[in-house]
């Protein structure tokens, strides 16, 4: 089956979808972060998926590194966002505008 | 000797230029005299023993430019035609220099003005001593040089500025035609010195350049490039407008201007060359035409002129166009001998008028004149001797040469010889022989005889200037009386062996004996034509007919010839405007300091720092904008990872429209 069913297409098409996630996202830093978090589960899917293919046991040993990576990550990005909404009392992504070039 | 003719007239003008104000006006005046005199005296001497003798001088200094095929030495030639010339030049020289003493004392610069008279005293002896055509433009632009400077002495006057600045751009046009003479000569005749060129030039009859398929005379080329440079310096019709402006400068500048030195260049540059021209009909034409053109509208000019230095200005330039046209019939040596009477005369009139100047305090209107025949009765005399040998009143010096100039002419009125344009040359220089009559004494009747117009004060206080002053005009009018008869037969006397191999005639254009046999009435026309310009000119001041005034018509056309037939209008309105506007907005403006520093630092700085500006707003601070650049970014660099060129570049040019 897993002959038949290229999983790595799958894996590309959800990278694809966290990209547009965040590429589209116009209001809520929240659901970026999910994107990222989704993107993280692609790429980690991914590896998994190319270790088994390739009978190789680097790709997962990488993927759960990626996964503490990812949940380190997500803390500390939650964590700014907590202190941003502690300062600024909004998290919408559009406002964030004080930096120009 | 010879060198020391030279050497003289330098050394005064530079103890008098940089010691003058040691000196002081007594002590620079004196060295300055001092020295040209001794030149005037061994210029005799050499006159003596190359003109009459027969003993050709050939002096060779240092070498000066060495360079491949052009070797240029300092070397100075005395030959008939040089020595000539400078007799001429420092005659009048000296007396100018001795006139301008006192006319000038008053001036607080005379030091100056003694060394400028001295400089270009020097030039020209440089032109007409020189044995090369590039020693010769030493001259030429010396003479240039301090013409500008005499001219412009009185500094402060704009006017003067004005005028110096006129004369010395219009001569420089005529320079850069002799400056391309000289550099074709080098081209054809791979030499510039005169024995060299004058040798082979009947070799080269037949020598054409190719310009382009059209094949043109290397001789006609040489010469009309000779020709444009005398026509700037000799102030024939085209550049003639830098000489009546050339007034503004002190009177003995006005004399040695156009009486002996400057003026005469032109001419002695085509006297000299004519072993050149002699062989190109075509040049010969030009000359008699523009020549014959320049004497009949220089003497129509004068007529009505009313500024006394003017008319005398007019009438110079006038009678340069008889020596070039009398150049244009092959009668070269009738040119030169007409060059040193009207030398003569010229200069007895100029400083004749200088000393009505002088007695009316610088009044220069002949219009506000009159009666000064009670109170400057010597004057009067000096200058009624040089208006009739100007007029070519007989046995005066002008009869001799103008006369005879007309009578060549008329020989090529024969209907066998085919030489329409010395039939060009016989109207148009009869026609100007009644208006050199009319001026001349027009400009008599008007300061001398009618009655006087001036204010009381200036006629009372008018007076005889000093001996130190009359002395140069006296020797002046002697030489306006005996010049011609003494110097008749040596310079165009029938088989003559004076000029010897300086001035080269062709047999067939040769026509001295056929005017010596030519029909009574017609020598006597041109002395019929001055007779009736008089007498025109006694009836229009004695019996004050002024109907001519009261029509319309008259009066436009006296107003034009007045204004000199607005041919300066004209240029400036054609030539100088149009250019100048031209250098300020496509030049300056569009070019040097638009196109050329809009591709240049000005331009790029502009455009770096708007750019710079543009790319900076591209950083919005909005986080998705962020996000979009780094998508694209790695979408690019994955193009460039692909080797997709094309998509690369079409993702650039999006970005640039950002």
């Amino acid at each position: 089956m897993l002959i038949y069913i290229n999983l790595t297409n799958t894996s590309i098409l959800l990278f694809l979808i966290s990209v547009l996630g965040i590429f589209l996202n116009q209001k809520n830093i929240l659901v970026m972060l999910m994107s990222l978090e989704m993107m993280f589960l692609s790429i980690s899917f991914n590896l998994i998926f190319a270790s088994i293919y390739l009978d190789d046991i680097i790709g997962q040993i990488f993927s759960l590194l990626i996964l503490t990576v990812a949940a380190a990550e997500s803390s500390i990005g939650l964590a700014i966002l907590v202190i941003y909404y502690r300062i600024r009392n909004v998290i919408t992504v559009e406002l964030m505008h004080l930096m120009k070039g | 000797m010879y060198l020391l003719i030279l050497w003289l007239p330098l050394l005064g003008s530079i103890f008098s230029g940089f010691l003058g104000r040691f000196l002081g006006h007594k002590g620079s005046s004196t060295i300055s005299i001092v020295c040209v005199f001794l030149s005037m005296f061994l210029s005799l001497t050499a006159f003596y023993e190359v003109g009459l003798m027969g003993v050709n001088h050939y002096i060779t200094l240092t070498p000066w430019i060495n360079v491949g095929i052009l070797k240029v030495s300092w070397s100075f030639l005395f030959d008939s035609l040089t020595v000539t010339m400078l007799v001429v030049i420092t005659v009048i020289s000296s007396l100018v220099h001795l006139y301008s003493l006192e006319y000038m004392q008053n001036d607080p610069h005379l030091p100056r003005f003694m060394a400028f008279l001295e400089i270009f005293t020097f030039f020209m002896l440089v032109l007409v001593t020189a044995d090369n055509l590039v020693q010769m433009f030493v001259g030429w632009e010396g003479v240039g040089l301090a013409s500008y400077l005499l001219i412009n002495f009185w500094f402060t006057r704009l006017a003067a500025n004005q005028s110096a600045i006129k004369a010395l751009v219009v001569n420089r046009i005529g320079d850069f035609g002799l400056s391309l003479g000289i550099l074709t000569t080098f081209y054809i005749f791979q030499s510039i010195d005169y024995f060299t060129i004058f040798s082979l030039a009947p070799l080269f009859t037949n020598y054409f350049l190719n310009f382009g398929g059209f094949y043109v005379s290397g001789l006609t080329l040489i010469g009309i490039f000779l020709f444009i440079g005398a026509v700037g310096k000799s102030a024939q019709l085209g550049l003639h407008t830098w000489l009546p402006d050339a007034m503004e400068g002190p009177t003995p500048v006005s004399a040695l201007i156009h009486a002996a030195t400057m003026v005469t260049a032109g001419v002695f540059l085509l006297i000299r060359f004519s072993p050149l021209i002699e062989f190109s009909y075509t040049v010969l034409n030009i000359l008699i035409i523009f020549g014959s053109l320049t004497a009949f509208f220089a003497g129509m000019s004068g007529v009505f002129q009313n500024d006394l230095k003017r008319v005398i200005a007019y009438s110079t330039c006038s009678q340069l166009g008889y020596m070039i046209f009398s150049c244009g019939i092959s009668c070269y040596n009738v040119s030169m001998f007409h060059l040193a009477n009207h030398a003569f005369f010229k200069a007895l009139l100029f400083l004749s008028a200088g000393s009505v100047i002088h007695a009316l305090a610088n009044e220069q209107d002949m219009r506000r004149m009159g009666s000064l025949i009670k109170f400057l009765p010597l004057t009067y005399s000096l200058m009624l001797i040089g208006s009739f040998a100007l007029a070519g009143f007989p046995f005066l010096t002008g009869f001799y040469s103008k006369d005879f100039i007309l009578e060549i002419t008329q020989i090529t009125l024969n209907t066998n010889l085919q030489n329409l344009q010395g039939s060009f040359a016989c109207w148009l220089g009869n026609l100007s022989v009644f208006f050199t009559a009319f001026y001349s004494f027009r400009l008599i009747y008007l300061t001398f005889i009618n009655s006087a117009n001036t204010t009381r004060e200036s006629i009372l206080k008018s007076h005889e200037p000093s001996l130190l002053m009359l002395m140069p005009l006296i020797l002046l009018g002697l030489g306006s009386i005996f010049i011609g008869y003494l110097g008749k037969d040596l310079f165009i006397g029938i088989g003559t062996d004076f000029w010897k191999s300086s001035i080269l005639i062709l047999p067939t254009n040769s026509y001295f004996i056929e005017a010596e046999w030519l029909n009574i009435n017609l020598k006597w026309l041109p002395f019929a034509l001055s007779t009736l310009g008089i007498i025109l000119a006694t009836i229009i001041n004695k019996s004050k007919i002024h109907i001519y005034l009261s029509s319309i018509v008259y009066r436009k056309i006296c107003f034009l010839i007045n204004k000199k037939w607005y041919l300066d209008v004209l240029y400036n309105r054609f030539f100088v405007y149009p250019i100048l506007n031209f250098g300020y907005t496509v030049s300056f403006k569009n070019l040097d300091r638009g196109f050329i520093e809009l591709i240049g630092p000005y331009g790029l700085s502009k455009v770096i720092l708007v750019w710079s500006k543009l790319f900076s707003r591209l950083q919005t601070g909005q986080l998705n904008h962020y996000l979009f650049f780094i998508v694209l970014g790695v979408c690019l660099f994955l193009m460039i990872m692909c080797n997709q060129i094309q998509l690369v570049i079409f993702y650039s040019v999006l970005i640039f429209f950002i």
